[in-house]
């Protein structure tokens, strides 16, 4: 960031700084190489140990949902149960299925994980964040996103076993689709934070922007859960109907990064929501930007767990139904509305927004929303609840056999 | 353990075949090699969730055969405990129902922790959990403790709350409704022609119950209803489960305030050796019709005997019900069939 004094800290510049001040000038390449590296690790790890922690409290929380213990032998309170979890995947051996295609099938877990640290690069974890101030922040996480869908493809198909190609085709075609109503959910973002950047949404939201349009919160909500495919969205693995999908073919290691590409998904979903949404880093008080962060991001994370412990799974067509004719014209509402209220309300000079305009779009899309979701639920309701009394049936009734 | 071999086109059922036999161990032919009363473990074995009603409908055969009288309190002890087995049953089927439809498992842990309590309870009366082997030609194993009755009224009255509870969570759950309304239907002719039985017959509005239309032990002295479906559709299926669980509940109650004192098992020879003939007796598992068939030549053992399993027959009717539905229907429409491999290889 030109012209602006950035710290020198824990960021990308200040180890660069660090490093380029003990090598002679003509290695500034390698320092600029060292530090880029530094900051890969840091953030993989951050990531990857998260990760871990993660798999740990959702198996206990569910345990607790379910009435049951959950993990708890390995360490306190189970602490230690990933440790053993990556012990056992790395002791597995990791077989190819005959006629599978090699390359692909190895590749296949990779980029499937390799997504994800891409995307959590560009979360705004504080006020410092380096990464985060890219300019094209916003459509990066919607490309890299996408590529998830050519992973699973690439694993359903490169293992050559039906199941696994069923859920990769229905991973496919569910992914894309919610890709759309995300995209849109994510456009009103940008129009509303007047940035595409991640760092910028957050510094130009004053207001929660999950305040000033609950829509494209729900939405966005609803299609980053179906995007990691968690339940009610989760009929790539639907485990009672296909094994376990995609990789049904995978073990050891490979399905190890599968698992951790699973299990980091709701990380980075929460990261991303609080980001958008939530006013990332921002919170009151003497607490430091990144507790703010890591608080709202867990309250999320819970939500998404609450979810994937309560409710069913919808059948294919449903999923797709929900995704073309529920959520998408909802975004394009949505983005409507939200562009409207920006155009009609900004300043006509400089464009921009002040706090009470971000309130007065908070009411009117709060009006918005709770007519929509009025309609829909009453529609719904209608259609759901109609059944007929039960009545004897003529054919066998065993009142009229007994007089 | 049980194989379906099904033709997809895409996502679309056309065809299935069912292929049995992975759990068959010969218990009919078992049966010829044992005596009368050693007969009973075996049944624990067929419906394995629901050991009760297959020890009851299997003495009833032998009290039908040997002419065995049954004193008054073991007729009731025998229903209280089948009634608690339905309740078990039923919530087995609600749990893996919801666990088909993809609920990560709470609903059927849900399920499993009020099972567990009924569970208990036979543990008070036999000592086993699963395979009880309560029931005896004449009678039962043995009296109920004195701590059973109070932790039974304890089950009556906690078990409706939790009923309400299980409810709560799937009954207007509009992603249950939308995966199970109309998904499935099987229609009250059909199901007649097939002879299925059970909570898939009367989901269908045939209000066709044993316990009512031929009341043994003491039915016919307590007051049920007979829930019945609407359409038959797998929606239906689950309701009806619900409810006989809230009627299991009624009967039960009842059957605490009648139960006399007294005997609870007749006096019966070692080896019971009945006369040369043959009798059926059914009973209304949680299935549906649990029946058997034994023929006697006068000696220790049956000479013949034979199952009707309700799990069995209830899957003849799968092919109709499940083609031309969705892969994901598919795992639906099966397990609101509610069978048990156990029963249904024998």
């Amino acid at each position: 960031m030109e012209g602006q004094a950035v710290k020198a800290g824990f960021d990308f510049l200040g180890i660069y700084g660090f490093f380029d001040g003990l090598m002679p000038e003509s290695l500034d390449w390698l320092a600029f190489l060292v530090a880029g590296f530094i900051l890969a690790f840091a953030i993989i790890n951050a990531l990857v140990v998260s990760t871990a922690v993660y798999t740990w409290f959702e198996r206990r929380a569910l345990g607790k949902f379910q009435s049951r213990l959950g993990p708890n032998r390995w360490g306190p309170f189970g602490l230690l149960q990933p440790i053993a979890d990556v012990v056992k995947f790395m002791s597995k051996e990791d077989t190819v299925p005959d006629g599978a295609d090699r390359q692909v099938f190895t590749l296949a877990p990779i980029v499937f994980v390799a997504t994800g640290f891409l995307v959590f690069a560009l979360i705004p974890l504080g006020s410092n964040d380096w990464l985060s101030r890219l300019n094209i922040g916003l459509v990066f996480i919607i490309a890299v996103t996408s590529v998830n869908t050519l992973a699973i493809f690439m694993a359903g198909w490169s293992s050559r076993n039906k199941y696994a190609m069923f859920g990769a085709m229905r991973g496919v075609a569910m992914l894309i689709s919610y890709e759309v109503p995300m995209a849109l959910a994510i456009a009103a973002v940008a129009l509303a934070s007047q940035s595409l950047s991640t760092y910028t949404v957050v510094t130009n939201q004053e207001v929660p922007f999950m305040l000033v349009m609950p829509l494209a919160f729900f939405i966005f909500v609803a299609a980053a859960s179906a995007e990691m495919s968690r339940t009610p969205f989760d009929l790539i693995e639907s485990e009672s109907e296909l094994g376990s999908g995609y990789h049904t073919e995978y073990s050891g290691m490979k399905f190890a990064l599968f698992q951790l590409a699973e299990f980091m998904a709701p990380i980075i979903v929460s990261c991303i929501v609080a980001t958008l949404f939530l006013s990332g880093w921002r919170g009151w008080g003497p607490i430091p930007g990144q507790v703010w962060f890591i608080l709202k991001a867990l309250v999320v994370l819970c939500a998404l767990l609450w979810f994937r412990a309560t409710w069913p799974r919808l059948r294919v067509d449903q999923i797709m139904e929900f995704a073309w004719k529920g959520l998408f014209p909802l975004s394009l509402l949505n983005l409507f509305a939200v562009a409207t209220e920006i155009q009609l309300l900004r300043d006509p000079v400089t464009g921009a927004l002040t706090d009470s305009d971000m309130w007065a779009m908070a009411a009117i899309n709060w009006a918005i929303t709770g007519i929509v979701f009025l309609a829909v639920s009453r529609m719904f309701a209608r259609k759901q609840l109609q059944r007929p009394l039960p009545k004897p049936s003529p054919l066998a009734n065993m009142g009229a056999e007994a007089e | 353990m049980f194989r379906l071999r099904v033709t997809f086109d895409g996502e679309v059922v056309l065809d299935v075949e069912p292929v049995f036999g992975y759990l068959h161990r010969g218990t009919e032919k078992l049966a010829e090699e044992r005596t009368y009363v050693q007969v009973v473990t075996l049944t624990d074995r067929l419906d394995y969730v629901s050991a009760m009603t297959n020890n009851l409908a299997y003495v009833r055969a032998v009290e039908k055969l040997a002419g065995i009288e049954v004193p008054e309190r073991a007729k009731y002890l025998r229903v209280i405990s089948s009634e608690l087995q339905r309740i078990a049953s039923h919530l087995i089927a609600t749990g893996f129902l919801l666990q088909e439809l993809g609920a990560f498992a709470t609903p059927l842990m849900y399920c499993f922790r009020e099972r567990e309590r009924i569970l208990e309870l036979f543990e008070m009366l036999c000592g086993a959990r699963i395979t009880v082997s309560y029931m005896r030609p004449g009678g039962v194993l043995q009296d109920a403790p004195e701590d059973f009755w109070p932790a039974l009224d304890e089950l009556v009255k906690a078990m409706p709350q939790y009923i309400e509870e299980l409810e709560g969570l799937i009954t207007s759950n509009e992603i249950v409704l939308a995966r199970t309304k109309d998904v499935g239907v099987l229609t009250a002719e059909k199901a007649i022609n097939a002879s299925v039985t059970g909570p898939m017959l009367r989901a269908t509005g045939v209000q066709w119950d044993l316990r009512k239309a031929d009341p043994h032990e003491v039915y016919d002295r307590v007051e049920f209803d007979v829930p019945i479906g609407a359409i038959g559709d797998t929606y239906d299926r689950y309701l009806v489960r619900v409810q006989e669980m809230r009627q299991s509940l009624r009967i039960i109650e009842q059957c605490v305030k009648q139960i006399p004192k007294g005997d609870i098992r007749s006096r019966t020879a070692y080896f019971i050796r009945p006369p040369v003939g043959d009798a059926y007796g059914a009973v209304e598992s949680p299935k549906g019709e649990l029946g058997f068939y034994l023929v006697s030549d006068g000696g220790i053992a049956p000479y013949r005997c034979k199952i009707r399993s309700p799990s069995f027959i209830n899957l003849t009717v799968l092919r109709d019900l499940l083609a031309g539905w969705k892969m994901a229907d598919l795992i639906i429409i099966f397990g609101s069939t509610d069978i048990v491999l156990g029963e249904v290889d024998r």
